[in-house]
């Protein structure tokens, strides 16, 4: 018994590992080929317009919810570590800094993943099962280029101002927990946030979530794109698309972090 | 009907995985007729129309369209060629995101992008008033029912004033008054537009109704061709049982 499920699992390994190279082929081409049909006219500057409605104005509702409590959260449970030593004039400056470095670009990445990288998959996968991309092929009509490629850029421009945008209601909702319960004027409380945050730390949470938006139009758009089984497929598309787009996003935190801690000197 | 060949299938062959679906097709479209592609589900009647305009890769054999060998064409060529042969797909694939409007506008602005407004809005009329539903021009595809759905289907392929049609079962999941106005369209178009049309069916009423001559594929080959009468003018078991499922077996249990 033993030895025949050993055998099995021997067996099933390099055929696992097999699909696995064929799986990442099969992306290492589909991101190639995104990047030959981005420079290339013509360009469905319409389409990515309302792309970018759809990620980023449409996302403002859930974004600022989160963003808002998270800010009134994180201010409240650092309070009392701060208080133990008599620095709790030190929130806003840790606020910032944390809100900057880390919670906005990750709240809004997985947010985006949620809303928006489930959204896409679902999408394209459901135009795959119902023929619609082939129909756009049929007609003369780059399907990749009006699909894959307006929603990656869409996602790439959007996320980044989506991330500025959560750290400002971050900031909001830090604000109100602290004039609760500290006598902190809104010009000090400003005035400690930007002394806090260096430029690189903007520039690098910039850089992280335009990578983060690349990865979650990129995940999206390969899954619903590629998707098959008929309506099975697009919901697996769909689940598929939030799963891995979370998990690369947790990946590229970590190894951003590593960048940055480098560039610091830290 | 002339001589003319537009399309010419020769030994075409596909299979997925160990299944061998065309084994081997040879076929001919003349200028101006309507060939009936019959055959049973999963003979690769679909498969077949999709070679043709590129969507799956035969794994060998050669298609002549308009004098040119549809596997040798760059992208640039395909699409070139894709604009002379219209696809009606069996769901119809209309664009669900868009209104009737923008589904028959999105071929046009992409392929003829010097096109006024008013340009586009008169061939958006004209291909709408040619399938008579003029009145959903501002409705969604969700809101149409499935006669209608076929319709805007083909109102989108004519659009761009296709020299060939290709119907992928259009008349699969409607009632018979439908069936037989979208039999009629089909016969429209062929007197309007001028068009060839390879029609892929199963259902015999509309084989007789459009087709000028119709091929039976049958374990991966056409194995008849000819006009209605020719093709079922024989002994062959399995040509007289799909003859008798489809006008016997169908009356009598309706």
């Amino acid at each position: 018994m033993n030895t025949s499920t050993t055998g099995t699992e021997t067996a099933s390994t390099p055929r696992r590992f097999g699909r696995m190279l064929i799986t990442l082929s099969d992306v290492a081409g589909f991101v190639g080929q995104f990047f030959k049909e981005v420079f290339q006219p013509p360009y469905e500057f319409k389409e990515i317009i309302r792309q970018c409605y759809e990620v980023g104005v449409r996302s403002l509702p859930l974004i600022s919810l989160t963003g808002f409590i998270t800010g009134i959260v994180f201010t409240n449970q650092s309070r009392p570590s701060l208080a133990e030593f008599g620095a709790t004039s030190w929130l806003p400056s840790l606020i910032a800094i944390a809100l900057v470095r880390a919670l906005a670009p990750l709240v809004t990445a997985l947010i985006a993943a949620g809303r928006v990288g489930s959204n896409i998959g679902a999408e394209l996968g459901s135009m795959r099962v119902t023929e619609q991309i082939d129909a756009m092929e049929v007609s003369a009509t780059n399907p990749f280029k009006f699909l894959v490629v307006t929603r990656v850029l869409a996602t790439t421009l959007m996320l980044p101002t989506l991330m500025v945008y959560t750290v400002f209601v971050g900031l909001l909702g830090a604000f109100v927990n602290v004039t609760q319960n500290e006598a902190t004027s809104f010009l000090t409380f400003i005035t400690d946030v930007f002394e806090a945050i260096s430029f690189l730390d903007i520039f690098a949470s910039l850089i992280k979530t335009f990578v983060f938006g690349f990865t979650i139009g990129m995940v999206g758009c390969y899954k619903g794109y590629n998707s098959s089984k008929g309506t099975e497929g697009v919901g697996k598309a769909a689940n598929s698309a939030v799963v891995t787009t979370m998990f690369l996003v947790f990946i590229e935190e970590l190894l951003a972090l590593q960048i940055v801690n480098a560039i610091r000197g830290t | 009907m002339n001589n003319e060949v537009v399309i010419s299938i020769r030994d075409l062959r596909i299979a997925f995985g160990d299944y061998k679906v065309l084994q081997g097709v040879d076929l001919d479209l003349y200028k101006g007729e309507n060939l009936v592609v019959l055959g049973r589900s999963g003979t690769g009647k679909s498969v077949l129309i999709k070679i043709l305009v590129g969507l799956l890769k035969a794994d060998s054999g050669t298609i002549t369209a308009f004098g040119q060998q549809v596997e040798e064409l760059s992208r640039k060529e395909l699409d070139a060629l894709r604009l002379k042969i219209g696809f009606s797909f069996q769901n119809s694939a209309l664009y669900d995101s868009m209104t009737v409007r923008e589904n028959l506008e999105f071929p046009l602005v992409r392929n003829a992008r010097n096109l006024s407004r008013k340009e586009i809005d008169q061939a958006v009329e004209e291909a709408l008033d040619n399938v008579g539903l003029s009145q959903t021009i501002n409705q969604m595809p969700s809101e149409l029912s499935g006669g209608q759905r076929k319709r805007i289907g083909i109102a989108r392929t004519l659009i761009l004033k296709p020299e060939v049609m290709l119907y992928d079962e259009p008349t699969a999941g409607l009632d018979p008054i439908t069936c037989i106005d979208i039999n009629n369209l089909i016969n429209e178009v062929k007197e309007r537009y001028k068009t060839s049309s390879i029609v892929i069916t199963h259902d015999l009423t509309c084989a007789k109704a459009v087709g000028d001559r119709v091929a039976m594929l049958f374990d991966g080959q056409f194995q008849r061709v000819g006009t209605f009468e020719e093709v079922f003018d024989t002994d062959d078991e399995r040509v007289q049982q799909f003859y008798n499922y489809n006008f016997v077996e169908e009356r009598r249990m309706s």
